[in-house]
């Protein structure tokens, strides 16, 4: 008997099994294909716009992909970092060889953890309770709580040209009942589909016509536990190169053997918006007249580079014509085509804010099956799941982060209340208060968390109080001391071009202007802080008036996340409310009137009446 | 089921129509009791039909009957709109025949309520509405029938999808930073486009003045000391129309004492004669009143007697209008001039000398108020603003936070912050019409931009 069976071991299996085995509870975690641990089938990154923030929080709240990255990428950038704070983030290249590798090793670490091969078809599901898992064989394994994090192997199909083969990314065998069963037991399953780029032998490749790309030339760490562990000058280059018109005519005149344009008549499942594959890209940006292909080595220990960017269901023999016609890749040798691929998912709004579903207690699911897409969204869905999974077991509360808290506040919040059209990726553009959920605060926001759910550990926690404390000895610092104006300081000013300051002015209103930065400050007056202290005054003493103005939006929505709804409300019984809002109240069951005011589909007027009924059946708004 | 209601839907009859608006599951059935002409149970929905009102067999009106069944009408019920030709008098007479044969009489803003609780109307929609219900003038309900018709969703509509356009271009800069091909919305790019939304909200607002001066009208308070002939003046502007007096119950105008209109414009007249007899006019109780109409007013008469010297009574009531608009008027032109202007140092434009005795003055003053309030401009124009008070008050909140951004961008403060501030216009714009498509956004980016993997 475990306490808790993890089934799949992608990103969000092993964040989860992690932190259940962290916490010392007899935990398996069982998947297909031992081989398979953390693969990485799509894009070699972790990290990206917003995606990066994610792999922080992780790390803040005691998860490990952020560790793994580190300790494997092969090569790390800050992106946007001209465009503002808030939206700076960490894109690694990571080595699809070390990178399961390392994982593997984390997990065999933990003394409570049990990692086995196998495929789960079905449930033991005892009075709406799961209770254990059904392998293929028949044989039967109990727990106390199962989390499925089964990514693209439920029904898995590949789709090239026109054919289609069930299985999964690396022609291993895809759980084909599961899905099936889910759906008996009451679950709205819902068909997807994501797609995938060829693999060139990196050997193949002219890259004199290619533009490169390398790492950034200062170190950076995702995980606030570790000194970076790589060489900036190592870092392997990424490179760029563009589709043609010749490319384009190619796909243009073979778009009917597309599996996704004709080829294939029986295409269920729908593609990411932001990921369309180039046949999508040619005919909807009809006059465009290249675009932008990322050619990204995959691993230091073999040959195969990712052509981002040119995702195809075209049949093999369209393939090699198309990449022939790249600029760089005209004796390109294909190592692998590309192909999309259709799986089942669970429609997100089945879901408890624990990730805990709400028709099977016990049960939970992260990751892909829940309809997102990447590996950041996933590993931090499994990390929650993984953490209110235990809390369960202890009988305490579940760890629910709110929009406002972090990135992963707001996908689990989006999936769990506005449901999905096509597979879930976070953007910057999807998080409200982002100013709030930067990258260089994620542990001052969530680390506490981490400690109190029992994942990190009291000697990083009081390292995360020291940091606290100096924070704010270096604003009162900053508050109360003032620039004297002397020759040294005049001399500066004039050296950088910049006005001089008229009186004394504090270094806080110093910083404050929009030419001053902290190095400049620190080199007129000693800052007696750590860099990374004075980076972290820097943007909440130049940014305060926009930090401030955020922190105000975020307390009203709190607010409107105490007004309550009871779970016994019968939304039948409100008259004038539209019947398209109370279906979707009745399906997502809000659980308080920020997350109602928040479904599509429930109006301004569908609000004022719930809350008018609600005043007048329970006697009060909250 | 709900009763059937009934009211004018238009309040007031300076306009030649006047339309009653039946909603219920009824009115369809009551209207043809008192209708003659085709039975209005067997037409169509949304058919026009000619005849007349009649009671115990006797014409009382010429009327269009609009029929509009269910769902498909304003309030998603049956709704008969009866067109009255007769005046107000006509118009009432009708009312009380729906009233006896079986309609309750809505209260106020009743159909708008329904239409929005049946998720019929948006907000935009639902005030423009109110403002309909409210249309004393032609012009009133013109500009209200503009708004109706989507009009001012449309001006707040193409805002919006131009911010849209800047938003989720800046927001595919930040979530798609290696893509060499999208236009990077530095901020540079960004201030003519910022600065071109703060010219079209101002262009807005100010024509939202106007549109507040169409629905609203002007108020004009007239002040004065005793006798120096406000009476007289308030009877010669409304002399013209005296119909407009017409009391409608329920409509009842607190302070105003006379309406009357010029270029279609209403002209609310607060006279403060009827204070003056009560006492001393500065001290005690008229004080207040006439510190009311004064507050009410948005231009204030102060009438002066030519034949008179201005003395400490006159300078005090002076000085306290100083902070409205005013126009000086010099009645009794035709005595001993008197009075020493000069000790109130005046504009000499905003002087006109009457004798309203002989009739003398009265049409320099109106030209005065068509100068001031440019309503020969205001006329002529495609009225299609916004008229009410919370839209304008979005709209200038708007111009604030847009203030702000252009702060920001003299002051080098990065894209990411400037975006949320954008973004919120762009959200706040959306409160007017009352709807907001939340991935309305990502919509935007992933149809506009070639974007993925």
């Amino acid at each position: 008997m475990y306490d808790i069976i993890v089934v799949g071991a992608g990103h969000a299996g092993c964040e989860a099994a992690y932190a259940s085995a962290k916490k010392n509870y007899k935990t398996l975690l069982i998947t297909s294909n031992l081989k398979n641990i953390a693969d990485m089938p799509c894009n070699p990154h972790i990290g990206g716009s917003a995606k990066g923030i994610v792999v922080r929080e992780i790390d803040a709240l005691g998860g490990i992909m952020g560790k793994i990255a580190d300790k494997t990428h092969l090569q790390i950038k800050m992106l946007n970092y001209t465009k503002g704070p808030a939206v700076r983030a960490l894109r690694a290249q990571g080595d699809k060889v070390t990178y399961p590798k390392e994982m593997l090793k984390t997990l065999n670490e933990l003394n409570t953890l049990e990692i086995k091969e196998g495929m789960v078809e079905d449930l033991i599901i005892n009075n709406n309770k799961v209770e254990g898992i059904v392998l293929s064989d028949g044989t039967k394994i109990n727990s106390k709580i199962v989390i499925l994090t089964t990514g693209t192997y439920l029904k898995a199909d590949i789709l090239v040209g026109n054919t289609r083969t069930r299985k999964g990314p690396h022609g291993e065998e895809p759980s084909n009942y599961l899905s099936d069963n889910l759906k008996k037991y009451g679950f709205k399953i819902i068909r997807l589909k994501t797609g995938t780029p060829q693999r060139i032998d990196k050997n193949s490749i002219n890259y004199s016509k290619l533009k490169m790309e390398p790492g950034d030339s200062v170190y950076h760490t995702f995980s606030f536990d570790l000194e970076p562990l790589y060489k900036i000058e190592e870092q392997l280059p990424c490179y760029l190169t563009y589709t043609t018109e010749e490319t384009h005519r190619i796909i243009r005149e073979n778009l009917n053997k597309s599996s996704m344009y004709g080829a294939l008549d029986d295409i269920e499942g729908i593609g990411p918006r932001y990921c369309p594959s180039i046949e999508d890209k040619v005919v909807r940006f009809a006059d465009k007249e290249k675009h932008q292909l990322f050619v990204e080595p995959e691993s230091k220990y073999y040959d195969d580079i990712y052509l981002q960017g040119f995702s195809t269901s075209m049949p093999p023999d369209v393939q090699e014509k198309m990449v022939h016609s790249l600029p760089g890749f005209e004796n390109a040798k294909i190592l692998k085509y590309g192909y999309a691929i259709e799986y089942d998912a669970i429609y997100p709004t089945q879901l408890q804010a624990s990730l805990e579903t709400k028709i099977i207690a016990n049960l939970f699911t992260a990751g892909q099956i829940n309809g997102t897409s990447g590996y950041e969204e996933a590993a931090c869905q499994g990390l929650m799941a993984g953490i209110n999974a235990t809390l369960k077991l202890e009988e305490k509360e579940p760890l629910i982060l709110k929009r406002s808290d972090a990135y992963i506040g707001v996908l689990i919040d989006d999936l769990i209340t506005k449901g999905i059209r096509d597979p879930y990726r976070l953007l910057t553009s999807r998080a409200e208060f982002r100013l709030l959920l930067r990258h260089d605060n994620a542990d001052l926001r969530l680390r506490k968390n981490g400690y109190e759910v029992g994942l990190i550990d009291e000697e990083r926690y009081k390292k995360l109080i020291k940091k606290e404390k100096e924070i704010q000895e270096l604003k009162e610092y900053m508050d109360t001391t003032r620039l004297k104006i002397d020759d040294s300081v005049k001399n500066k000013f004039k050296e950088n071009n910049l006005s001089l300051p008229v009186g004394s002015l504090t270094l806080s209103n110093l910083i404050k202007r929009p030419e001053i930065n902290m190095k400049f400050m620190c080199s007129l007056i000693d800052i007696p802080f750590r860099e990374y202290i004075q980076n972290q005054v820097e943007i909440e003493l130049k940014y305060e008036g926009y930090i401030e103005k955020a922190k105000k939006e975020a307390e009203k929505m709190l607010k409107l996340e105490k007004k309550q709804i009871p779970l016994d409300i019968d939304y039948d019984k409100i008259k004038n409310i539209a019947s398209e809002a109370r279906q979707k109240l009745k399906e997502v069951k809000p659980r308080t009137i920020a997350q109602a005011i928040r479904i599509s589909g429930v109006n301004p007027s569908d609000i004022s009446v719930l809350s008018i009924y609600l005043k007048k059946e329970y006697g009060k708004d909250e | 089921m709900e009763d059937t209601i009934c009211a004018i839907a238009t309040s007031s009859g300076v306009g030649a129509i006047s339309i009653i608006r039946i909603s219920g599951s009824d009115s369809i059935y009551i209207a043809n009791k008192i209708f003659k002409g085709k039975d209005l149970t067997k037409v169509s929905t949304h058919t026009i039909n000619y005849g007349h009102i009649v009671e115990n067999g006797k014409i009382i009106d010429e009327v269009l009957v609009t029929v509009m069944k269910s769902p498909n009408s304003f309030t998603t019920e049956d709704v008969v709109e009866i067109n009255c030709h007769g005046g107000i008098a006509t118009t009432n007479k009708v009312l009380e025949l729906l009233l006896t044969n079986g309609c309750r009489l809505a209260e106020k803003g009743e159909f708008t309520k329904r239409a929005y609780l049946n998720n019929r109307i948006d907000l935009q929609e639902a005030e423009s509405v109110m403002d309909l219900v409210n249309a004393n003038t032609e012009i009133q309900r013109k500009m209200a029938i503009n708004g109706l018709v989507g009009k001012v969703s449309n001006l707040i509509n193409n805002l919006r999808s131009y911010l849209v356009e800047v938003i989720s271009n800046i927001n595919v800069n930040m979530d798609y930073p290696e893509y060499d091909d999208v236009e990077v919305i530095t901020n540079k790019v960004l201030k003519p486009k910022i600065k071109k939304v703060k010219e079209e909200i101002e262009k807005i607002l100010k024509e939202s003045e106007n549109g507040k001066i169409i629905k609203n009208g002007i108020n004009i308070a007239i002040i004065g000391k005793p006798n120096v002939g406000k009476s007289s003046l308030l009877n010669a502007l409304i002399e013209e129309d005296k119909a407009i007096v017409t009391n409608i119950a329920g409509t009842t105008r607190d302070v105003v004492e006379g309406v009357t209109t010029i270029k279609g414009i209403p002209l609310n007249i607060i006279d403060t004669a009827g204070i003056r007899e009560t006492a001393d006019l500065i001290e005690q109780m008229g004080i207040k009143k006439s510190k009311e109409a004064i507050d009410k007013a948005d231009l204030v008469l102060f009438m002066l007697n030519n034949n008179e010297k201005i003395d400490k009574e006159i300078e005090k009531l002076f000085d306290s209008i100083q902070e409205k608009k005013y126009l000086i008027l010099v009645n009794k032109s035709d005595l001993e001039t008197k009075i020493d202007l000069n000790k109130l140092n005046l504009k000499k434009d905003i002087i006109i000398k009457m004798s309203l005795l002989n009739n003398l003055g009265l049409d320099n003053l109106k030209e005065k108020i068509i100068e001031l309030y440019d309503l020969n401009e205001l006329e002529k124009q495609d009225l299609i603003y916004l008229t009410n008070a919370r839209s304008i008050s979005i709209l200038k909140n708007c111009l604030e936070k847009i203030e702000d951004v252009l702060n920001g961008i003299e002051n080098e403060v990065p894209i990411d912050m400037l975006e949320l501030d954008i973004k919120s216009i762009w959200e706040d714009l959306g409160l007017i019409n009352g709807t907001t498509y939340e991935d309305e956004l990502l919509d935007e980016m992933f149809k506009r931009f070639c974007l993925g993997k």
